[in-house]
């Protein structure tokens, strides 16, 4: 698609709608909210062709603080929802809103077949580890152990790592980005739009009231620099204050090492480059964490393929050049008698 | 148009032997293995009889296995036809004939049979393994269970194996023919020319290939069978004259067929494309099957990956300017029902199509029952009203979807059409209609975003302006939590609630307005009683009262399409009766609704045996409703 400029570049404001924006104060939500106006806005993106649905959840109330058109749905169901419109409506930007109980959850089928089937959505996965609108049940992203009013001793689930699900799944495009950090994610934002198919993005989001401080360990801005690493398609994949922390493939036992340039001999060479359409990669990628590894973050896997309702498009394009069908010859096709 | 009938005998010929030019109607039941091309048999034998210009209903019966072990009870497919030289409302209570490729059809079948009636059957098959395997302790054709019948014994096995011989086809393949020996025999019975099916057959196989050789040879085998034995007068020789059909183009249509055109046909009449997004389930995948070789018509099919997210992606596609239709049945819908939820409170136009079966649960997938009349009108989470219309045969499909896609885009809803097994499978003669008779009812999209709301309302309809994704100037957000009744913004005021709740109600009450009110199908408008119907029992109510009434019994058929709203004028046209008697296949639904609407002492006929009503049921009832 051609990202067309409008007559006149329009603001991150005008990408607000007139609601008054309700989540907690110090929600996540909010600067994730900030981030995907001043996206849009600078992509340059046409409010009456871009489309914001949600399901159900915190994360779910963010199209009506769009001024865009915006679908609130039901539980898990808005891939489903979004599968439909963009069927119907192939040339609309659409966005997909949820968190990782409505997507992992009660969602988790529709959200399986909206990634292998590669409608061109652009799915903001809202993680914060709890669910938060129903007061702070633990969620299929929750850690074993975590106490909620459900689980008074402790949640014995094994939780799903959603890029691990998305890529699993055959999603061809999977990111992963943290609430706070608005500039990485509007970067994140950009390569999703320009991504045919459907683009996966998990966002790490802070729940101050329910799960406060559960990303912590590498979310926030002190531990940042030892605890992210932030991937970019073609680089060595290093961090740290020096950059001098990398990966490096061991290759007996095809896993991951974090392991420093310059100690035991380990020089850049060692290093592994990131390669975003390597799917081998990006799953173990995806696998790392805190505190043994760095949270990995930024396009983890990119490799397109043709999106669903364009191939769709194209059958229906394809019968159509046959001529428009008539109703009336239908109706008279096949075995028919007269009676006069 | 009713072409006379014997006095209580419903769409049966009279009991014992009735000269060939008294005859009007027949009903022949074929029954066989579920491999032994029964439905394929019966189809081309309807397409035949429908060609000759005689009146026919039909009445596939197949199990859920789709290849049950040979032989088995359980494995019996069977496929009934009523045809004849009169008007033909249902595929007929008994068969007049019965033919059986094995024990365990006539197993399965041989109860049905009137007494007096004829049974043909593969006396290849009745070997004592074959017979033990279909549960009979002996051979029915000694031990008497038969003797009420005249049984007629053919070798088609051997018949089948013969005719295939000089083509050198395998021992399989030329037995696969028995069921084209058998369309051979009964065209001669009831006097069909064969020539059409060779043509037909040599084209489906081409004229070198040995099966399509073998078939043919069969079928003139069979043919000839009957020519060399009619001296006998063993086998029946019947030729119906055509039915006097008002003039027209007709051809064969299955409830299926017609429901997808007509969904294509009220696409077009909206100015719309549309979106079937829907899951596989029987028996409503047809449907989408149809509607897959659609898209030159504007439509795009979409398999989703369940019930739920079938209906959602229809909805979905109604947001974005398009018709979004969901097949299913009863447990498919009962799964959509939030989604339902959603496009009510959303107000977009969504059919959902209820091709419904016996239940509850899986029920019996492939048996015909109309159980989910509540699930339509009551079947959803707080107040949530839609229209819901039900056809009443396989033709109606027709005018019945393009009427619910009509409300639907109209009054802004989602609206449910009752439609059943029986109908989905079963085929009429159709008088073939033109477009051009058809009304057409133009959807415009708002585009003036002046003094636009999300809720505003058409004075008249109630319904609110649908504005496509896309259009400047008018973007705006909806869902399913509550909202402003103007704005459309979330809103959890107590008034407000109260007046959506209402508005939504009343939207869907004033279209009785906009519906035809409740006619009378036979009989006077006011009497000693009523007998009410909806769906597929039109055909045994309507010959049953007829019947009735030509014995002098005061009773008329009133037959409801527009279940929710019910017709305005249904209240005091019920309460004009002494009695009402609601004839349904279910446990009183209608019944439940009337008794609720009007408070009216009504009275109900209700089956559920998986099986279609029988029009000597509803007489026994009207009977016993009038003191005769």
């Amino acid at each position: 698609m051609n990202i067309q400029t409008p007559p006149e570049k329009l603001s991150a404001k005008d990408f607000a709608s007139d609601q008054e924006v309700r989540w907690c104060p110090g929600c996540g939500d909010y600067a994730i909210l900030k981030a995907v106006q001043i996206a849009l806005a600078n992509m340059g993106a046409k409010p009456e062709n871009t489309v914001f649905v949600s399901g159900i959840g915190c994360s779910s109330r963010f199209p009506y603080y769009m001024a865009t058109y915006g679908f609130h749905t039901i539980h898990g169901r808005a891939p489903a929802i979004a599968s439909g419109l963009k069927i119907a409506r192939p040339e609309l930007d659409v966005w997909l809103v949820t968190g990782d109980g409505d997507a992992l959850s009660i969602g988790g089928n529709h959200l399986y077949h909206i990634l292998r089937r590669n409608v061109d959505v652009n799915l903001l996965l809202f993680n914060n580890e709890i669910y938060g609108l129903t007061k702070g049940q633990y969620s299929p992203t929750s850690r074993i152990g975590q106490k909620s009013p459900s689980t008074p001793t402790g949640s014995i689930d094994s939780p799903v790592n959603p890029c691990q699900f998305a890529l699993g799944s055959n999603a061809r495009f999977v990111a992963r980005g943290i609430d706070i950090q608005v500039k990485e994610l509007g970067e994140l934002f950009f390569r999703a739009k320009e991504h045919k198919g459907a683009s996966f993005i998990e966002i790490i989001q802070n729940c101050i009231v329910y799960n406060d401080g559960v990303f912590s360990d590498f979310a926030e801005k002190a531990v940042a620099a030892e605890m992210q690493v932030h991937v970019k398609h073609g680089q060595p994949i290093v961090w740290g204050k020096t950059k001098n922390k990398g990966l490096r493939l061991n290759t007996k036992t095809l896993s991951l090492e974090a392991v420093t340039i310059g100690e035991n001999g380990v020089t850049i060479e060692d290093i592994l480059v990131h390669d975003e359409k390597n799917k081998v990669l990006a799953t173990l990628l995806s696998g790392l964490r805190p505190p043994e590894f760095p949270e990995a973050l930024g396009v983890i896997y990119c490799d397109p393929a043709p999106s669903y309702e364009q191939q769709v498009k194209a059958q229906n394009d394809a019968a159509m050049a046959k001529g428009p069908g008539d109703l009336d010859k239908l109706l008279r096709g096949g075995k028919t008698w007269t009676v006069n | 148009m009713n072409l006379q009938s014997g006095p209580n005998r419903g769409d049966q010929p009279a009991e014992g032997q009735q000269s060939k030019t008294e005859r009007q109607s027949v009903v022949v039941r074929f029954a066989g293995d579920s491999g032994d091309g029964v439905q394929l048999l019966g189809s081309q034998f309807s397409q035949e009889t429908a060609l000759a210009g005689n009146s026919l209903a039909t009445f596939p019966d197949f199990p859920a296995e789709i290849r049950a072990p040979t032989g088995t009870t359980y494995g019996v497919s069977a496929f009934q036809i009523n045809f004849g030289s009169r008007e033909i409302k249902t595929a007929g209570d008994q068969p007049d004939v019965l033919v059986v490729f094995n024990p365990a059809a006539l197993k399965v079948n041989h109860k049905q049979l009137r007494r007096g009636g004829i049974v043909i059957l593969d006396s290849g098959t009745f070997k004592e393994k074959e017979i033990k395997r279909a549960e009979w302790d002996s051979d029915p054709r000694s031990n008497g269970v038969l003797a009420d019948y005249r049984v007629i014994e053919i070798d088609i096995s051997k018949q089948a194996l013969e005719c295939a011989k000089p083509f050198g086809v395998s021992q399989k393949e030329a037995l696969r023919t028995k069921n084209i020996w058998m369309l051979g025999l009964v065209s001669w019975m009831y006097d069909h020319e064969i020539q059409p099916i060779a043509d037909s057959l040599i084209k489906k196989f081409g004229a070198e290939d040995p099966i399509g050789k073998a078939n043919v040879a069969a079928l003139r085998a069979g043919h000839a069978y009957g020519e060399i034995h009619e001296i006998s007068g063993e086998l029946p020789h019947v030729h119906f004259p055509a039915v006097k059909f008002a003039p027209g183009t007709y051809r064969l249509i299955s409830g299926a067929e017609a429901l997808a055109w007509g969904l294509a046909a009220g696409s077009h009449l909206a100015g719309l494309e549309a979106v079937l997004a829907s899951y596989p389930i029987t028996p409503s995948s047809p449907i989408l099957h149809i509607l897959a070789r659609m898209k030159q018509f504007g439509i795009t099919t979409f398999q989703a990956e369940d019930e739920i997210a079938a209906c959602c992606a229809a909805l979905g596609a109604s947001f974005g300017g398009k018709l979004g239709i969901t097949a299913s049945s009863g447990p498919g819908i009962a799964l959509k029902t939030e989604a339902i939820g959603l496009g009510i409170s959303t107000e977009l136009p969504l059919v959902i199509v209820n091709t419904q079966r016996a239940g509850p649960s899986t029920g019996m997938p492939t048996k015909t029952e109309q159980s989910d009349l509540y699930l339509a009108v009551w079947g959803r989470n707080a107040d949530a009203p839609i229209p819901v219309i039900a056809s009443r045969s396989p033709g109606d499909c027709f005018d019945v979807a393009i009427e619910a896609v009509r409300l639907a885009t109209k009054y802004m809803t989602p609206v449910m059409i009752l439609s059943d097994g029986y109908i989905a499978n079963a085929a009429e003669p159709w008088r073939i209609p033109s477009m051009a008779d058809y009304k057409p009812f133009k959807v415009n999209f708002r585009t003036d975003p002046n003094g636009y709301n999300v809720y505003m309302r058409d004075p008249k309809t109630l319904a609110r302006p649908w504005v496509k994704p896309g259009t400047p100037g008018m973007m705006h957000r909806i869902g399913g939590i509550e909202k402003d009744s103007l704005t459309g913004n979330i809103s959890y005021a107590d008034a407000n609630h109260q007046h959506m709740t209402d508005t939504r109600a009343a939207k869907i009450n004033n279209i009785a307005d906009d519906i035809p009110e409740q006619g009378v199908e036979l009989g006077n408008t006011k009497g000693k009683l009523a007998v009410v119907g909806w769906g597929s029992t039109y055909g045994p109510i309507n010959r049953a009262v007829t019947n009735m009434r030509e014995q002098g019994f005061d009773a008329a058929h009133i037959h409801i399409r527009h279940i929710w709203p019910l017709p305005r004028n249904l209240d005091a046209l019920l309460k004009s009766y002494d009695k009402v008697l609601v004839a349904e296949m279910n446990n009183g639904q209608m019944l439940t609704l009337l008794k609720s609407q009007y408070l009216v002492d009504a009275k109900g006929l209700l089956k559920v045996s998986g099986q279609p009503l029988k029009i000597e049921e509803v007489q026994d009832a009207i009977r016993a409703q009038l003191g005769a």
